[in-house]
This record gives structure tokens, sequence and C-alpha cells, in this order.
């Protein structure tokens, strides 16, 4: 019997010969692509002007598959990077894909600085609370009490929150959603990508190989049940007040949607203003 | 377009260099003795349609200025030892993804802290391979203002020549020194600029090399390139755990540097003609080695100079072959032996002797005339 290979409407958004990928059976990795591409073809972004800027782990792999320009930099390291490349050509729409650690451990200093400043671009965080990519390490999202290769007695740090940090590091958009939610994180990541400014798009999702068997939930499928029964929607709360903790409920939503000007129109004013 | 006469200091001409070469992006944190370099750029830049950013660290400022280049834009840094030492990944990055760049460091007296505003030249050897893996860069020595100005622009047209991260190696006196400077007329000028694709996206490999260095596609125009720092194929896909892959790239990123050494060379003799002893030196040690030679000389010493202006790659053939015709060489730096490590390497260890400073002072012609005859007189 002959298979017919049927194309997908959004394997244009992908590099076809980088498939498959490299992420595991259970990841929500792979979930999350999938809503930015439906998100993507639901805006109407044109794609030769889009630019995919990751830093290093399992969600830094994102800018490998996706067929635009795209750019897997150094741990730490997508902002800056992405805040060149957006400041040398405003036409881009600029959108960094990186991890929790990645964007705010090693890269958290960057995280607040490009949110402080506005620059123009969409920065998607997947939270999988740990550095998957290296084994399960702790990391700066691992909830107090969860077990890590590097927390084997428990964690004793207390975690950020993520969307706390961005809101009052100055970003205009804000927003958390699970891998669960998929089209309300779709219609999130839209609104994001539509926004002038710093705009923040968490996404809490499940790594089971790395930090979900150690905790208790070893498949995806356990975690995103737990998100099913867990996850509350509070638009427009406060997300000082989203804090997450180990068995408690996970606070999503749309925080924060404001207006400020970004540093790349005021730069290009002053460029005008110094030239005449 | 007439030439201009302008009363520069090094960091302002290496400034002016840069945005004649055409950089339109400059990001940087402050630090001396490079600070001029940013403020000047912060003032001038948007004067031409270009774009200053004070990032909030080292790190950031070169990964910036390795975005902007992706962005089609001629970028730059400028930094000290502290600083440089926080560029090294993000300089590695620009090796391994072939990002044309410019990157000064105005040194100062390490390690760590150091002797933040006086001179050192101990970041030759950090210059070559601060970053880990193997990997070749292009780092140029200017001893002037003049060639502060000169020697960038020259590094503006390295990097996109090569498509690689330039190091402009200054050193505090020359970056603080004011005197003259020629801006040539505009058309005097040669600036060059990086290759682009010719073929359509479908049929572009992005790190296929015909001659050692890719044609390099920027954001936005239609070739959805894929740029990383794992190691790549020639259609720039990760291919992480193939020998074969790695050796081709390491070898051409190195090849292409090694290989152009000659091309890449510039050395300036002085009284070399009939030497019998070199100073080898560069920077500002340079200039007290010169003014040495001419008290040499007048006392009937058959000595020259040889300056490094390109000190990355190192001219060995040079150096080989000058070892059957002089004597002995006495080289002239501001750190205990970086560049002696070279000329030894190459003319042998008995011939080569080191007169070196460890930082925060720069050498008098007197000393430098005093190891002269040391070694002249065979001791
Ligand atoms: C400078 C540096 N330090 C450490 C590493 C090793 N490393 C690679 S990915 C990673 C953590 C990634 O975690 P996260 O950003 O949360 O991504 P995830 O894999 O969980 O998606 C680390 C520590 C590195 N690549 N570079
Ligand atoms: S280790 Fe975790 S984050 Fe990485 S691919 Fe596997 S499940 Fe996903
Ligand atoms: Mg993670």
């Amino acid at each position: 019997m002959e298979i017919e290979a049927k194309s997908h409407p959004l394997d244009r958004y992908l590099r076809a010969e980088r498939i498959p990928h490299i992420w595991c059976p259970g990841c929500g990795l792979g979930t999350v692509l999938n809503c930015f591409l439906h998100a993507l073809e639901e805006t109407n972004i044109n794609l030769k002007n889009l630019a995919v800027v990751s830093g290093i782990g399992c969600t830094g792999r994102v800018a490998g598959y996706i067929n635009v320009d795209s750019y897997h930099t150094t741990h730490g390291r997508a902002i800056p990077f992405a805040t060149g490349l957006k400041l040398a050509n405003p036409k881009l729409k600029v959108v960094v894909f990186s991890g929790d650690g990645d964007l705010f451990a090693i890269g958290g200093n960057h995280f607040i600085h490009a949110a402080r400043r506005n620059i123009d671009m969409t920065v998607i965080c997947v939270n999988n609370y740990n550095y998957g990519m290296t084994g399960g390490q702790l990391g700066p999202t691992t909830p107090l009490e969860a077990r890590t290769t590097t927390a084997p007695y428990g964690n004793i740090e207390h975690p950020f929150n993520l969307c706390h940090v961005a809101a009052a590091s100055g970003a205009v958009y804000v927003a958390r959603w699970t891998s669960l939610h998929v089209r309300r994180l779709k219609e999130s990541m839209k609104e994001a990508l539509n926004k002038k400014g710093f705009s923040f798009v968490e996404i809490i999702a499940p790594c089971p190989t790395a930090f979900g068997r150690r905790n208790k939930e070893p498949t995806g499928l356990e975690t995103l049940k737990y998100y099913k029964e867990h996850s509350v929607i509070k638009h427009g709360i406060d997300p000082a007040e989203a804090d997450i903790e180990m068995g408690g409920d996970i606070i999503v939503g749309k925080f924060v949607d404001i207006e400020k000007p970004t540093f790349d129109e005021a730069v290009h004013e002053l460029i005008k203003k110094a030239r005449k | 377009m007439k030439k201009q006469i302008k009363f520069y200091s090094g960091n302002i001409a290496a400034a002016e260099g840069a945005l004649v070469a055409g950089c339109r992006f400059f990001a940087g944190y402050p630090i001396t003795p490079s600070s001029e370099i940013a403020e000047h750029m912060a003032l001038r830049l948007p004067q031409v349609g270009g774009v200053f950013i004070q990032m909030e660290d080292e790190l950031a400022s070169m990964a910036a200025i390795l975005g902007a280049s992706w962005g089609g834009a001629k970028s730059m840094t400028a930094t000290s030892g502290p600083g440089f030492s926080l560029m090294q990944e993000n300089i590695g990055l620009g090796a391994m993804t072939e990002t044309p760049c410019v990157v000064i460091n105005v040194q100062r007296a390490g390690p760590s802290t150091g002797m933040p505003t006086l001179v050192g030249q101990a970041d030759i050897m950090q210059a070559r391979w601060g970053s880990h893996g193997d990997y070749e860069i292009i780092a140029l020595s200017p001893f002037s203002p003049q060639e502060c100005f000169d020697l960038t622009i020259k590094a503006f047209n390295l990097a996109e020549e090569y498509r690689v991260p330039v190091i402009v190696l200054m050193d505090e006196s020359v970056g603080h020194m004011f005197e003259k400077v020629v801006i040539p007329p505009k058309d005097k000028i040669k600036i060059v600029e990086r290759k682009k694709p010719t073929v359509p996206p479908e049929k572009y490999m992005p790190y296929k090399a015909e001659d050692f260095v890719p044609e390099m596609a920027c954001a936005g125009e239609g070739y959805n390139v894929h740029v990383t720092g794992l190691t790549h194929d020639e259609k720039g896909y990760p291919q992480a755990t193939d020998p074969e892959v790695q050796d081709r790239l390491v070898r051409r990123l190195c090849d292409k540097i090694r290989k152009n050494e000659k091309k890449l060379r510039d050395i300036e003799e002085y009284e070399m003609d009939d030497a019998e002893v070199a100073i080898v030196s560069f920077g500002i040690s340079a200039r007290s080695s010169k003014a040495a030679v001419r008290l040499a000389r007048q006392r009937g010493y058959k000595v020259g100079l040889i300056r490094l202006k390109t000190i990355w790659p190192f001219p060995d053939e040079y150096f080989e072959k000058l070892a059957d015709e002089i004597k002995k060489f006495v080289v002239v730096e501001i750190n205990y032996g970086q560049i002696k490590l070279e000329v030894e390497r190459n003319v042998g260890r008995d011939k080569t002797f080191l007169l070196p400073k460890m930082g925060g002072e720069i050498h008098k012609p007197d000393e430098i005339y005093r190891k002269i005859k040391e070694v002249y007189n065979g001791n």
C-alpha cells in the first residue's frame, strides 16, 4: 500500500529537513512551537522580516527549526544579540525564544535591562522549572522543595516569579499560560507579536525527562493533568500575586498590557534630530 | 573633497576612523582608558544615522554588535582588560559564525583590575585565543593617533573581507596621546563591504566558501539563514556529533586567516638595511624603541626596528627568514614576554632577548639603548 505524504499547512514555517526534532516524548516544547506557528499564521507578519533568536538549552533549539532568519547564540545572550539585530534593522520583527535558565539565570541581567529600555521585541520563555538540556539541574524558577539533580534534598532557593520580574522591569505586555492552554497561548502570542515594545509570554511546560520524573510526574500527560486541575485564569491581576509553589495553583492570564515609548522610536527620533 | 587636518587623541581618532569605515552601530560599557571612544560614538553616530547604545555589561555589548552585524550594520565595541575578558565567549561566537565586527581594546595594566588608568600591553595572547577552542582572529596595533584612525578603518575592511572579529589592540598611552591626524579625502579611502550571495535563496549555502570566506546574507534579505555557534555544515545546520564536519569547519576558520598571513602582514621596518640586531616592538613601545634605535645608530650600533602593525596572524615566515640575517632580536613590550614567545619560536631562543615592563609606565629610550648595547656586545 502506498502512503500518501500529505503536506501540513504549517510546513512552510519549518525547516523540514531538520525534522525529527531533538525533543523528548511528552516535552512541552513541541506544543509551544506549534502555538507559535499558528500565531504567525494568524498575524500578518511578513516572514521575510521575522527573525528568531535563541540562547542555549532545549528551548534554545527552537531557532533551528523555524524557517526564517534564526540565530542560535550563546547561553544567556539571546536578548542582547536580538537588541543589536533589531536596532541595526528596524524593519525586523524580532522574537527571542528561550528557556527559564537562559533568560533569567545567566541572562537575567539582559532581560531586566531590555525590559527597562523597552526594546521592541517579543520574548517567549518556556519555563520547565529546570535546566532540561544539561540533565535537570536547579534553575531560577525551580519551586521551593522540588527535587533536581543539584537539589537532591529538595530546593531551598526562592524562585523568581517571571511575570513579576518582567512587569517590574518595565515590560509593556506580560502573560502566562501553560502548554495546555493552546488557544489562549496562541492568542497571547499574537497579541505580543502585534505589540510595540518589550512583550513577554511565559509558558509553564512539562519536562518529564529531567524534571517530572524526579517530582512525581514521570510523564508529560501527568503534568498536563496537573495543569488542568490547578490552573486558575486571573486576567489583569498584579503579577506579584502570581507566585508559583509546588502543589499550589498556577495563576495564568494576561497581567500587563500598557503603552510606553520604545527605545527604538526614541533612538531613531534622536538620529533624525542629530542629522538636521 | 580636500584632506582635513585634525588634532585628535588616539581614542577619538579610532572612533572617527570607525565612522569613516562605515560603522553604524556601537554597543559598549564604560571602562578606562577606552571610555572616550564610547562617548565620542554617542555624540557622532546619530549625526551619520547610526545607533549608539550603552549596554548593561560587556557580555551584552559583544553580543549586541554580533546581532547588529547580522542586521546588516558594520558594528563595533571598545573596552579594556576586564571588559575584554567578559567579551571572550561572544568573540568565539563571532569567530564561529563568521560575523564581521571590530573590537577595540585600549590596553591597561592587568591582571584583574590592575592599574586602570595606566598603560599595559599584556592582552596580546588573550586577543589571540581568549575564547575557547581553535580559531583565528586578526589583531592590529596602532602606535599613533594617525594609525588609530588608519588601522581602525583597516580593521573594518578586514572584518568585512574575512568575516571575522578584528581586534584593534591599542594601549592607554596611544589612546590618550594627542597628535596631528590627517583625514584623507573620502575618495582616497578604501572601504570594503562583505560579499553578498549572488544565488537565489533555494541555492544558497550560507557556510560554503569557494575561497575560505562564504557570502553573507543578513536578516531580512529573504535567505532564511540559520546561524549557530554549534558545529555546523555548509547549510549552517548543527552537526554537533560529526567529527568530519568539525574538521572541515575548524580547518577553514583557521586557514582563512593562517593561509592569508602574507596578505595580512603589516610591518614597518626602520633602519633594518644593514642591521645586525633588531628590536621587535609594537604600539607605544615601538615609539620608545624608534628613539632608542636613533640613539644607538648615532653611536655606531647597527640596529634596526621591526614594528608589528598586524600582530595576529603572527608573521612566522618573515621572522624565520630573518633568523639567518639578524644576529639577535630584542623584544620590547609592556608585558612579561608575550610577543617574545612568538619571536623565539621562529628565530630561536638563543637569539631572542626581552626587555619587558610589567605595566604602568612606558620604556624610556635610554633603557632600550642600554639593552641594545648589552645585547650587541654579547652578554
Ligand atoms: C556559558 C555556559 N554555561 C553553561 C552552559 C551549559 N548549559 C547549556 S543549556 C543550560 C541550561 C538551559 O536551561 P534552560 O534555559 O532552562 O533551557 P531548557 O533546556 O530547560 O529548555 C546550561 C546550563 C552553556 N552552554 N554555556
Ligand atoms: S529534557 Fe525536558 S525540556 Fe529537554 S527535550 Fe526533554 S523533556 Fe523537553
Ligand atoms: Mg528550563
